[in-house]
């Protein structure tokens, strides 16, 4: 039997181990934010965001085609996904007793968890290999197939949370099954449904591995949906592991703006949650 | 007459929604079916061209047409084990700090800077890795002691990139998958389950163990979901590993990941064999992925089962009043 003066020890030394393990985790995350913040505010002006590359050795230039091709890539991702999402979601939570529910909730929660690298190679073989071009379309199908699960799995959450009264309202008026979901369900439920999607862009605007080989890079700038696109996230990696002083200046200005896009995108959507969660304690 | 050709078209209706919506859930498990039709296909080529040797031989030759999996295995298991090794015991501390003894005051801060670590893209940390990460390996290997590299374990050249950075990297990305799953967990855990510790007397540190091991499934679950967040990852880890095809034991040597080989050789695949062989490699990560979080999440959902119980007892009464 250890004495008590023993045990006291070991229990504050577990307290301060826990402790400790909070400063261990916020130590990387401090360091990654300052460097990226303190590296990339040298190199970010107004010529980033309008501007387009510049050759090797040719000091400015920005990101232009990079920032709007994310930003194509990431809105066919959301035009594929949101459809898909938001009504597999009602389904999963409408029929949510049956068979076949649980094996859309487990196909969705297996495809959360498939590797984004994975995802890469499947857009190739669907969207790249037969046309035998890169393209903006392959790259957003990637990204599609990585918001579904997300955006289902809020939505089905966020069904299930509103109260039954109000479905049975409907109901009890008359309204069909659809009418109570589209009419009465799905917009109580939107707030959320939208913070999901949000939080859904937020994870695919920072992926870089199914864009490799699906929507490419392209030095010029582009709106041509079946041509290859750069993107944000591949030109921060071209960037990185070049040798040239410049494009790691420019590498590090892409990380802060692909920072800031996250985190803003990740923020809006926490407080939102806290809203909706404030109203569901009422 | 009328009302019963009206109540029947109210159903027909409700039918319609059924399979309207049932159509886009089914695209979504077709997704996924097809994600391992397409992988199978395309690596057959491989397949039959090498059967098991693939992952037993360490030759990776593209021009000679030759290709052996073995070290890509090896740098997968291996950075993912030194992440889940690095990371448990801090995102377990961390869970704990959060769920059991900070003010509550700076619960919510806590969980938000833990979020936010698994918010910054993976491409961020590699650059970060690159510049920051590793030269500061690099000192530390340079710092390492001459007869300590005798050791099998820290053998090789101070180069910086290496198992080392990758494991490092790797496991402050794991951090907040395994940390927030164990909170979660932790929650679930009964009060009386404490209560009835102290009531014995118990030390925090004897109270909050009862509450861990009477968590352990789920937290056996959240350490899974980690291991399986460390498997695929492959940006940041591509950048920090060194990408040298090599079975070593060393900490300090340059290595590859399945994730890795696939992102750098991908595009450069001319040939239809080296392709199928990439192919194989992402087929086998998705097998293997699979079934990690497949029993993560089974061990996770057993420990929640009370929870879920209440929110279906919520949802029938509507389901009820439906049918």
């Amino acid at each position: 039997m250890m004495s008590a003066r023993l045990r006291r020890l070991v229990s504050n030394l577990f307290v301060a181990f826990c402790a400790l393990s909070v400063l261990i985790a916020l130590v990387p995350l401090a360091f990654v934010l300052f460097f990226v913040v303190s590296q990339g505010i040298q190199a970010v002006n107004f010529a980033f965001f309008t501007q387009m590359p510049r050759p090797v050795g040719e000091p400015g230039g920005g990101m232009a085609n990079a920032i709007v091709g994310t930003l194509i890539v990431a809105g066919l991702g959301s035009l594929m996904a949101i459809p898909i999402g938001i009504l597999s979601g009602v389904y999963m939570a409408e029929y949510s007793g049956t068979r076949f529910s649980s094996a859309v909730r487990f196909a969705a929660d297996t495809l959360n968890g498939v590797p984004s690298i994975v995802i890469g190679v499947f857009a190739y073989g669907v969207a790249v290999m037969p046309f035998r071009q890169f393209s903006a379309l392959a790259g957003g199908i990637a990204l599609g197939i990585m918001m579904i699960p997300i955006i289902a799995r809020t939505t089905e959450e966020l069904i299930l949370l509103v109260p039954g009264t109000m479905r049975e309202g409907a109901l009890a008026l008359g309204a069909t099954r659809a009418r109570a979901v589209f009419s009465i369900v799905l917009p109580a439920a939107l707030p959320g449904i939208i913070t999901g999607i949000v939080l859904a862009l937020a994870r695919i605007a920072g992926e870089t591995a199914p864009l490799l080989f699906t929507s490419f890079n392209n030095r010029f700038f582009t709106t041509n949906l079946t041509q290859p696109i750069s993107t944000l996230t591949v030109q921060v990696f071209t960037y990185a592991i070049s040798p040239y002083e410049d494009w790691h200046r420019q590498a590090w200005a892409g990380a802060l703006v692909l920072v800031t896009i996250v985190l803003s995108c990740s923020l809006v959507a926490r407080f939102a949650t806290r809203r909706i969660e404030g109203l569901r304690g009422q | 007459m009328r009302r019963p050709a009206k109540g029947r078209s109210g159903r027909a209706g409700d039918t319609g929604f059924r399979f309207a919506t049932g159509a886009f859930a089914l695209a979504l498990v077709l997704i996924v079916a097809a994600i391992g039709f397409e992988l199978v296909r395309q690596s057959m080529v491989s397949v039959r061209a090498f059967g098991l040797s693939f992952w037993r031989t360490s030759t990776w030759d593209p021009i000679a047409g030759e290709f052996g999996a073995l070290p890509f295995i090896w740098g997968t298991l291996y950075s993912s084990i030194l992440a889940l090794v690095l990371a448990t015991p801090v995102a377990l501390g961390i869970a704990v700090f959060v769920s059991e003894l900070c003010p509550g005051w700076l619960k919510q801060p806590l969980v938000f800077l833990t979020e936010l670590l698994a918010a910054i893209p993976s491409i961020v940390y590699g650059l970060w890795g690159i510049f920051v990460l590793v030269p500061a390996v690099r000192s530390l290997q340079e710092a390492t002691p001459e007869w300590l590299r005798q050791v099998p374990l820290f053998s090789g050249p101070p180069l910086g990139v290496g198992m080392l950075a990758a494991g490092l990297i790797l496991a402050i990305m794991v951090i907040p998958f395994t940390s927030s799953v164990a909170r979660e967990v932790l929650k679930s855990v009964p009060a009386a389950q404490r209560e009835g510790a102290y009531a014995l007397g118990a030390t925090r540190f004897e109270a909050i163990r009862a509450a861990l091991y009477f968590a352990r499934t789920g937290i056996i679950g959240a350490v899974m979901l980690g291991f399986g967040r460390a498997l695929g990852e492959t940006m940041a880890v591509t950048m920090v590993i060194g990408n040298n095809p090599q079975v070593s034991a060393s900490l300090f040597a340059p290595q590859y990941t399945m994730a890795a080989v696939i992102a750098n050789e991908f595009t450069e695949a001319a040939d239809e064999l080296y392709l199928a062989a990439l192919v194989e490699i992402g087929l086998v990560l998705f097998i293997v992925t699979l079934i990690v979080n497949s029993l993560s999440r089974l061990l996770i959902w057993s420990m929640a089962q009370p929870t879920r119980r209440r929110v279906a007892a919520v949802v029938v009464p509507a389901e009820e009043s439906a049918a």
